[in-house]
């Protein structure tokens, strides 16, 4: 397996400071913590995990929004910290974002011009006007917007079509890695499907490496190549889809995929496992393995030292008691 | 794929969203405003009919407001001067008419100097956070912390009376309100995920600054500026009532009803008539400012 590397991720730490009501105490919330992965050229990354866990501030550390306390995060060879700011705005053609809240993520005082043509006429690509919309149009056509609707504002649409707007808006500068933060949450059932579809045939025709940040199980096994389990801001297990979702390594995994909701009532199981107890808080994170005041499987040793990624086959877990399968 | 794409594109149907997005325009906002709000929108007909006066002043003025007729001084109202003479035999109606160009200019003028830079303060403060806004914030306090009409007359006696000087004490005073709106708005509107897409494009800071969150702001704006311009024209009267604003022979409402206090009792009307004056135009502002907030900015309604 000697795939093409585009995103290596090192180390990855962002600690947020919180102060309490009083505003004296500072404390510290590791949101990511030592998180180490590779995104594969042509791939789609899946990244799961529960809400809080830091999936969404991966996602932001990865396209450079937030600066990470420590770690790297190297694009095609260039480390993206501490790069200065031009070569960052330089960089930024080749990664870019979809974001969750369609309501939220289009200026509501642009129209469908603007909004599409921003990110072209940052990085001056046309010099033209006429060339401009000539792009947004063909854009709009991409993603499966009528071309007429150029001049309308995105409070005269809906959720699924402004979130093909806001692909269109990631699609302007054929960037090579498109971060989805949870592209789909917020939309139908009905419309879920086109989107994902949508987003399917994008990467076919413009070769896109996706990093998929979704809580949607059933979304992830139908969309990524690859999935990677998240927990209280640390990676559990990376591998195929198929592998975890048939053979899940870490005990979290397993949990995750049994609560997946099941469309037929003869497959359910009567005697469901259900995790248990909250999530531990990230400011004051259990000792040893995270996840072990949750675990059936914890024994002295979870508790004591932190488990390490090991290889399995070609999957990647961190779990004392790997699953047997 | 395309197949999906062309049915999405047929199936929605617009008129019911259209007709929201008609309820969000601002012009539709203000018509509908109009249409319920009498108060207001007789304000803003009282208001179009004091700018067109004080624009066409020379017009509607039936006498020169500066020609002095000591032999007809302090006379009641009559024919020929309907609402009498003051002091020195000048007609007051024709001095309360060229004085409402003293007032507008001044409301209007100082009101917007402040707002641009309130605007701009507030958007750096709002946008960058940090050190940059703790030291705007603080200067803000500053300004806010000293009652605005002493703030202003020292700022007059420092530099001297004039129009120009009473502008610029007008702006100082005024700018830090409208930065604290600003900066709010400005606060909440960059967590929107709008603005982290601007940035993941690499979109420079002066540019989210004016073209995303400025264009998000101005329903306020205009609010506050309607809001703003009594205070101005109130201020306005008071420096000239207390002598450091408009200077005499200047036609200012301030300076009229300072002038005319001498024969409250003999001759009431040559300072009542510019006191209503005032009062009149800084209700229809406050009204119609009123009006404009409930209908642009429902989320300042009470």
């Amino acid at each position: 397996m000697s795939k093409d590397v585009l995103v290596k991720v090192n180390n990855l730490v962002k600690n947020f400071s919180v102060t309490n009501s009083q505003g004296s105490k500072k404390s510290v919330v590791q949101a990511v913590s030592d998180v180490s992965f590779e995104i594969y050229r042509g791939e789609t990354l899946s990244l799961v995990g529960e809400s809080g866990c830091g999936k969404s501030t991966l996602g932001r550390l990865l396209i450079n929004l937030i600066r990470p306390t420590s770690g790297s995060v190297v694009f095609d060879g260039t480390d993206l910290v501490g790069l200065k700011s031009n070569a960052m705005r330089e960089l930024r053609k080749k990664i870019q974002i979809i974001f969750q809240d369609p309501y939220a993520s289009l200026n509501p005082r642009m129209n469908v011009c603007q909004i599409i043509s921003e990110p072209l006429k940052t990085h001056k690509i046309y010099k033209t006007k006429k060339e401009n919309e000539n792009r947004v149009k063909e854009l709009m056509e991409k993603v499966g917007i009528r071309r007429e609707f150029i001049n309308r504002y995105p409070h005269q649409f809906s959720g699924g079509q402004r979130q093909r707007i806001g692909i269109a808006r990631a699609l302007a500068l054929n960037p090579e890695l498109i971060v989805c933060d949870e592209p789909v949450s917020a939309l139908d059932v009905s419309i879920q499907s086109q989107i994902l579809n949508l987003i399917h045939d994008l990467q076919e025709e413009f070769n896109l490496t996706y990093l998929f940040i979704s809580h949607d199980l059933s979304v992830v096994r139908y969309i990524s190549d690859r999935v990677c389990v998240m927990f209280l801001g640390k990676i559990c297990e990376i591998g195929n889809t198929e592998d975890i979702y048939e053979r899940p390594l870490h005990p979290y995994t397993k949990f995750l995929i049994e609560a997946v909701p099941k469309p037929d009532p003869k497959l359910r199981k009567e005697d469901k496992k259900i995790l248990t107890g909250e999530i531990p808080s990230p400011v004051n994170p259990p000792s040893g393995c995270r996840f072990r005041t949750r675990c059936p499987y914890a024994k002295d040793i979870c508790s004591e030292s932190e488990p390490e990624m090991k290889n399995y086959k070609g999957r990647f877990a961190a779990c004392h008691f790997v699953l047997e399968s | 794929m395309s197949e999906c794409t062309e049915t999405v594109t047929e199936i929605e149907e617009y008129d019911i969203e259209s007709e929201i997005a008609e309820n969000d325009n601002i012009f539709y906002k203000i018509k509908n405003m109009i249409r319920t709000n009498k108060v207001a929108a007789i304000s803003g007909l009282l208001i179009i009919f004091i700018i067109i006066v004080a624009i066409f002043a020379p017009v509607f003025a039936p006498h020169d407001p500066y020609a002095i007729d000591l032999l007809s001084r302090l006379k009641g109202p009559s024919a020929e001067h309907l609402l009498g003479t003051d002091e020195l035999g000048r007609d007051v109606l024709s001095r309360i008419i060229y004085g409402s160009r003293v007032s507008l200019f001044v409301g209007l003028v100082p009101t917007l100097l402040s707002m641009i830079i309130g605007t701009v303060l507030g958007l750096i403060s709002g946008y960058f956070g940090g050190k940059i806004d703790f030291v705007i914030m603080r200067l803000a306090d500053v300004v806010l912390a000293f009652p605005s009409l002493l703030l202003a007359m020292v700022i007059m006696y420092t530099l001297g009376a004039s129009t120009f000087n009473l502008f610029i004490a007008l702006t100082i005073i005024n700018w830090a309100g409208t930065a604290r709106v600003v900066r709010s708005q400005a606060m909440s509107l960059k967590e929107k995920e709008f603005i982290e897409a601007a940035k993941s494009i690499g979109v420079k800071d002066s540019v989210i600054m004016f073209k995303h969150l400025l264009p998000n702001c101005l329903p306020s704006l205009i609010v506050l500026f309607t809001t703003n311009i009594p205070g101005a024209i109130l201020s306005e009267a008071n420096l000239s009532f207390l002598g450091v604003g408009a200077q005499p022979p200047e036609a200012s409402w301030g300076l009229m009803v300072n002038n005319g206090k001498k024969f409250l009792f003999t001759n009431p009307i040559v300072a009542l008539a510019p006191g209503i004056a005032i009062l009149i135009i800084v209700l229809t502002f406050n009204f119609l400012g009123d009006g404009l907030r409930d209908a642009i900015d429902p989320y300042m309604k009470e």
